[in-house]
């Protein structure tokens, strides 16, 4: 094993008396600094401004940046899970502040592309490696509630948007919102007090020393055609598996129909109910609209999450799924003729929504087991890269169209949703195809077990390790 | 990297260092609590028209 010093996995193992509470804070420490590309949009005006550059050129630095944690999660996460969380939070505090400073410097001194390269290439490593650090030591140290552990965390991802939003335009007004003096002092402050913040997460984590199970924890007797196996499966199999490509499927278009709100939200509301006093207070009442739905998304995040450790993760996403259909259909059905049943219903679907990235983690290890679910969730996240780029796509071209076509209020959103119900059902009957990983993908639990797996199955690679 | 065939060896709730836990959740508590607190007053606008 390649040495890495005091951020190696080895060094970090809790002694007894460790309490396994304080590994989320030291997660949500990460998650809540990385959550600020959600809040990229408060520096594309002021970007614009000072560096006299178009409204495309100032979203790339965030677009690159989503396709850096996609792809970094992917590309990184059997190191993640070979080095331990330590490393991991260590590198992705290292890469996003960095990215920051590079991104502050780049606007100091009019280089655009350093914006991009910094924010959006470094940063995003540091996103994507961050964002699946955590994941696998909380499923280990909270095998008794997986959904609660990682839905806590992911959470933290919804919430780092909330604090970095005022906080970003408090600096920006403090130091000069169109100078290029204040917004790079302003990258200059966050990436410092990220650093800080980020710092307690990986001094913080610890890993659980090898068995290690809660006490008054026993685990549930496995039953013949659960889904929960107590085999391990390694990334490099797991790829190869039907059940992770119907995952990908499933969480790809569960954001996507998040998205399909989320993308619109402000119009929406706009054109679903336009009647105010003065446009000022109904763009004021719109935002209110916006904040609620990040609420929503927030809370779904941990609270469906935890609720899928008491009825089952095929169930759950059942929920999200059908329930989430059915709610576009509601919306379809009754437009704007219920202003109450509107909210109720945009609110279920973003809680589906966060509730979606949060479970999968939990998802994985039922189906994969904990040995590799760090580098399987990596993986997987590339389906959230792809409805990123989807989702908008799809709401922008129909609400386009149907504006073209002369329509206007509800109507523009009808095509949409009808869409976001058909690729719901689609995500439905993938969820419903899942069933127990085969064998031939387990790794061997011992000398023998290998000896007879590679016998059954002679193309079945090894754990591939970095 | 853990070994998918260790033992489970079962061992005692661990529930040392109360200080250090109420200072780790404090700070992601406090900047939390700042993002809610600005979260809310934004919600307000919706029930305001």
């Amino acid at each position: 094993m390649t040495t890495v010093g005091f951020l190696d996995r080895s060094r970090i193992v809790a002694r007894s008396g460790w309490s396994r509470w304080l590994v989320p804070p030291a997660a949500l420490s990460i998650h809540l600094a990385i959550g600020s590309a959600y809040a990229w949009s408060v520096f594309k005006i002021p970007l614009e401004k000072s560096l006299h550059i178009s409204g495309t050129a100032s979203a790339l630095p965030f677009t690159i940046g989503i396709v850096m944690l996609g792809l970094s999660a992917a590309v990184f996460g059997t190191r993640v899970d070979y080095y331990g969380p330590r490393w991991a939070m260590f590198v992705a505090t290292v890469c996003f502040c960095t990215g920051l400073l590079i991104a502050g410097y780049g606007v100091s001194i009019r280089q655009y592309w350093l914006v991009v390269f910094g924010y959006g290439v470094i940063g995003g490593i540091g996103l994507g490696i961050g964002y699946i650090s955590p994941v696998s030591t909380l499923i280990k140290w909270f095998p008794d509630r997986p959904g609660m552990a990682t839905g806590l965390a992911i959470m933290g991802f919804g919430g780092g948007a909330l604090i970095a939003s005022p906080w970003t335009n408090s600096l920006l007004n403090a130091f000069g919102r169109n100078s290029r003096a204040g917004v790079a002092n302003t990258f200059l402050v966050m990436g410092c007090t990220y650093a800080i913040l980020m710092s307690m997460g990986w001094l913080l984590v610890r890993v659980p020393a090898p068995g290690w199970t809660p006490a008054d924890w026993k685990p549930k007797p496995h039953k013949a055609g659960s889904l929960v196996t107590t085999a391990s499966v390694s990334a490099a199999n797991a790829i190869k598996t039907p059940q992770f490509w119907l995952l990908w499927v499933v969480l790809c278009f569960n954001v996507t129909a998040g998205i399909g709100v989320l993308e619109k939200a402000s119009p929406i509301y706009q054109d679903f109910f336009p009647t105010a006093p003065t446009a000022a207070v109904l763009a004021s009442a719109a935002a209110g609209y916006v904040a609620l739905l990040s609420l929503a998304n927030m809370l779904g995040r941990i609270g469906w999450s935890s609720l899928s450790d008491v009825l089952g993760r095929k169930n759950i996403y059942r929920l999200y799924l059908g329930g989430g259909a059915l709610l576009y259909l509601t919306l379809a059905v009754t437009t704007n003729s219920n202003k109450v049943v509107f909210l109720v219903s945009t609110l279920l679907i973003l809680s589906f929504y966060g509730a979606g990235f949060a479970t999968i983690p939990a998802y994985l290890r039922d189906l994969f087991g904990t040995y590799e679910v760090g580098a399987i969730h990596g993986r997987l996240l590339t389906a959230w890269s792809a409805a990123g780029v989807l989702g908008p796509l799809i709401v922008n071209a129909i609400a386009d169209s149907q504006k073209a076509a002369g329509k206007h209020g509800p109507d523009l959103y009808i095509s949409s949703f009808t869409v976001m119900i058909a690729l719901l059902v689609v995500g439905m009957i993938c969820n419903e195809l899942i069933r127990q990983v085969a064998p031939k993908h387990h790794e061997p639990r011992s000398p023998d077990d290998a000896v007879l797996a590679l016998e059954a199955d002679p193309d079945r690679q090894p754990e591939r390790q970095p | 990297m853990s070994n998918p065939a260790a033992p489970a060896a079962r061992q005692p709730d661990q529930r040392g260092h109360p200080a250090l836990i109420a200072l780790a959740w404090l700070w992601v508590a406090l900047p939390f609590s700042y993002g809610v607190w600005q979260l809310f007053t934004k919600i307000t606008q919706l029930f305001s028209t």
